[in-house]
């Protein structure tokens, strides 16, 4: 039995007991095929999503990761089915989803607002799924109690949604999306709505319940620190187009594109031009007429003017300016407990910031004003297409 | 700390105090006149049917209880015996009926019609709303004789099935339950239409698409969370359909043409040809109790099933 859009799947039970979807460990969970989503007709016809393609693992915790605008809540309703794509096909396991509705979908939502159902209690809310799935009452209450002990929420199984705090609607909703044994689950920002300490809270507890479940995770931020400690990969989007996938630590240490660079974090922006090339290093001379050795992506060759990037915490300070690999004027020192920024202005007239790791012992003194150099860690510069 | 508190609590309480009487000093006109030309005329009405009728109308200041007898009883004129005569029970059981059948229809037409304004995208839904007010910008009069000249034998409908070649002889409307009925629904639809809109236009959409997202059917969205959710909407359209819809006067005189009658109907002959005020005022006194019996038990059973978010 396969999923097909005109098939009606009247014992609709089925698809979750792993009939329709066949697991097999290390495949593709979700493939996404130069998927196209167009709004609007004519003249103002929008690309929300303009010809993405992208494999999600079995078992993954996935990010896609982009500001607002970007598509990645188009994405994810695309898989949800809530939309339908334009152009393309989405693969569930294989099987292309595109044209099924949302009800005939092995895949549950956790929503940005929780769309708890206000007339129904916590327990009713979780065991819904269930009941739409025609699953017996024995097994409901066994799987809501279950859900219930999973998201710590057993004392208020009996409450209306409205009766609870945020946090505790955000982990109804999740036990909700997750009772059903969704072959993914997808999240769409559901902890922008929680305070600071209560997300860090989350954080854990969403990698925890996806390492209990091995569930397919599909997350969707705006929050770059979230996407960093919780992915095992990550999406970066920018105006309907995925510019780079990879690991948190790829994503962050070799960005592919500029937009990456500046959107993950803090970065450098030195601007030069290649003097030389070999082997995955160029050499690129600076404004302040200093020469650096800077990597470059694979199948990206550069030439002439070029944007060199440098994280701020891949380079240090030495008090000899003439060490540096760069040098410049000490303008400005930031304490932040944790660490402290180093604001340099360099002699080419850029801009550059430092950061330093605080420690009890290793306090370095310098003082705005003084003349300092900048050294670079290996690999710590890179070439970006803009 | 805890003495400031219950101090600042104290404070609120007082406000709070203050300003329920402010309030209810708004409330104050509006209270005024339904005192004076609601409750007074019902007072008034409640003891003239403990009177006896006068003969050319108008009433004798004498206790009696034939207005209530007269409901269900006629007395012999030979030799004073009570005999039971169900005409009015009738007239009262057609009313009734008749408003259930307007009722029920009402809803099931007003339903689709006020989801599908509670979906249009708000710039529009406000000309919906204007749209579905116009009837009430004419008289119910002036319309109610519109449907007239539209269902009669020479009227718009016969005329044209007949110009059609599809019916010989008019098919006769006007007069008769159906026309009846028919003014009912017309008059009564913007008023269920109205309160479903006004429930469906507050109901998170997002909990549909949540609904489907966790395998409801579009009916399964329908039976568990959008009726749940406009439940309120709906016991308010059905009130204000049952009700009036129950002590209808204009619409069934003239297009059941007085052949088939209905309380209001019988209520206002009373105070006409029929020169028995008392009787009249007993009439109304029941269709106001039997009404308020109905509301009783339709509000116990259903509000127990809304629940707000």
């Amino acid at each position: 039995m396969t999923i097909k859009p005109e098939q009606n799947l009247p014992p609709r039970a089925g698809f979750l007991n792993g009939v329709v979807v066949p697991e097999q460990p290390g495949k593709n969970a979700i493939e996404v095929r130069g998927v196209r989503k167009v709004f609007g007709t004519g003249e103002a016809q929008v690309a929300a999503l303009d010809t993405v393609s992208v494999a999600i693992r079995e078992n993954e915790f996935f990010t896609l990761l982009g500001p607002s605008g970007c598509g990645k809540t188009t994405l994810l309703r695309l898989i949800a089915g809530f939309d339908f794509p334009s152009e393309g096909e989405i693969l569930l396991y294989g099987e292309d989803i595109a044209p099924l509705p949302p009800f005939k979908r092995p895949v549950n939502t956790v929503f940005q607002s929780y769309a708890l159902f206000p007339h129904m209690t916590v327990a009713q809310n979780i065991g819904f799924g269930l009941e739409m799935l025609g699953k017996p009452k024995a097994e409901i209450q066994a799987r809501v109690a279950r859900m219930l002990k999973l998201v710590k929420m057993e004392a208020l199984a009996g409450r209306r949604t409205s009766q609870i705090s945020g946090g505790q609607q955000q982990r109804v909703a999740l036990a909700r999306a997750l009772a059903p044994q969704p072959k993914v689950l997808l999240l769409d920002e559901p902890l922008s709505a929680l305070d600071y300490k209560l997300r860090k809270e989350m954080q854990i507890e969403l990698k925890r319940l996806q390492h209990e479940t091995g569930i397919t995770f599909i997350f969707v931020t705006h929050d770059q620190e979230e996407a960093l400690t919780m992915s095992d990969r990550i999406a970066v989007m920018s105006s309907g187009k995925i510019l780079q996938v990879g690991a948190p630590r790829d994503i962050y240490d070799r960005p592919a594109e500029r937009f990456v660079a500046d959107f993950i974090g803090e970065t450098n922006f030195l601007k030069g031009t290649v003097v030389s090339k070999k082997s995955g290093v160029a050499s690129v001379k600076l404004a302040s007429d200093a020469t650096v050795a800077a990597g470059f992506p694979e199948g990206f060759d550069p030439s002439g003017a070029v944007t060199v990037v440098v994280r701020p915490e891949h380079a240090d300070l030495v008090a000899d300016a003439a060490k540096g690999t760069v040098a410049g004027i000490l303008a400005n020192v930031v304490y932040f407990g944790t660490d402290t920024h180093y604001h340099v202005k360099l002699d080419g007239g850029d801009n550059f910031i430092v950061r330093h790791q605080n420690s009890r012992s290793g306090a370095v003194a310098f003082a705005p004003g003084a003349k300092v150099g900048i050294v670079f860690e290996d690999d710590g510069a890179r070439i970006l297409r803009d | 700390m805890s003495i400031t508190l219950s101090k600042a609590a104290i404070f609120e309480a007082q406000a709070e105090k203050a300003t329920s009487w402010r309030n209810r000093l708004l409330a104050l006109p509006a209270l005024v006149i339904i005192g004076i030309f609601g409750v007074l005329p019902l007072l008034i009405i409640c003891v003239y049917s403990f009177l006896q009728a006068a003969p050319y109308g108008g009433v004798q200041w004498k206790f009696s209880t034939d207005a209530y007898l007269n409901f269900l009883f006629q007395r012999d004129i030979f030799d004073d015996t009570l005999q039971f005569t169900p005409d009015f029970l009738i007239i009262y059981l057609r009313s009734f009926l008749f408003a259930v059948v307007t009722t029920v229809i009402c809803l099931l037409l007003g339903f689709p019609t006020a989801y599908f304004m509670a979906t249009r995208p708000p710039a529009q839904r406000n000309w919906w709303v204007l749209l579905i007010t116009i009837p009430f910008w004419s008289n119910l009069l002036v319309r109610t004789l519109a449907i007239m000249f539209i269902i009669r034998d020479e009227g718009l409908i016969n005329n044209a099935l007949m110009g059609l070649g599809l019916i010989e002889k008019p098919i006769t409307m006007l007069y008769t339950n159906f026309a009846i009925q028919l003014g009912l629904l017309y008059s009564f639809l913007p008023f269920m239409i109205l309160p479903l809109y006004s429930s469906l236009e507050k109901l998170d959409f997002r909990l549909v698409e949540a609904a489907n997202d966790l395998y409801a059917t579009r009916r399964q969205v329908l039976w568990r969370v959008i009726i749940p959710l406009s439940l309120p909407g709906i016991i308010a359209g059905c009130l204000l359909v049952f009700i009036p819809a129950l002590g209808a006067y204009v619409t069934p005189l003239i297009l059941g043409g007085g052949i088939h009658l209905m309380i209001g109907d019988l209520i206002a002959q009373q105070f006409g040809s029929g020169r028995n005020w008392p009787l009249g005022c007993a009439q109304a006194l029941i269709l106001m109790a039997a009404v308020l019996v109905a509301l009783y038990f339709y509000v116990r059973n259903t509000s127990g099933k809304i629940q707000h978010g």
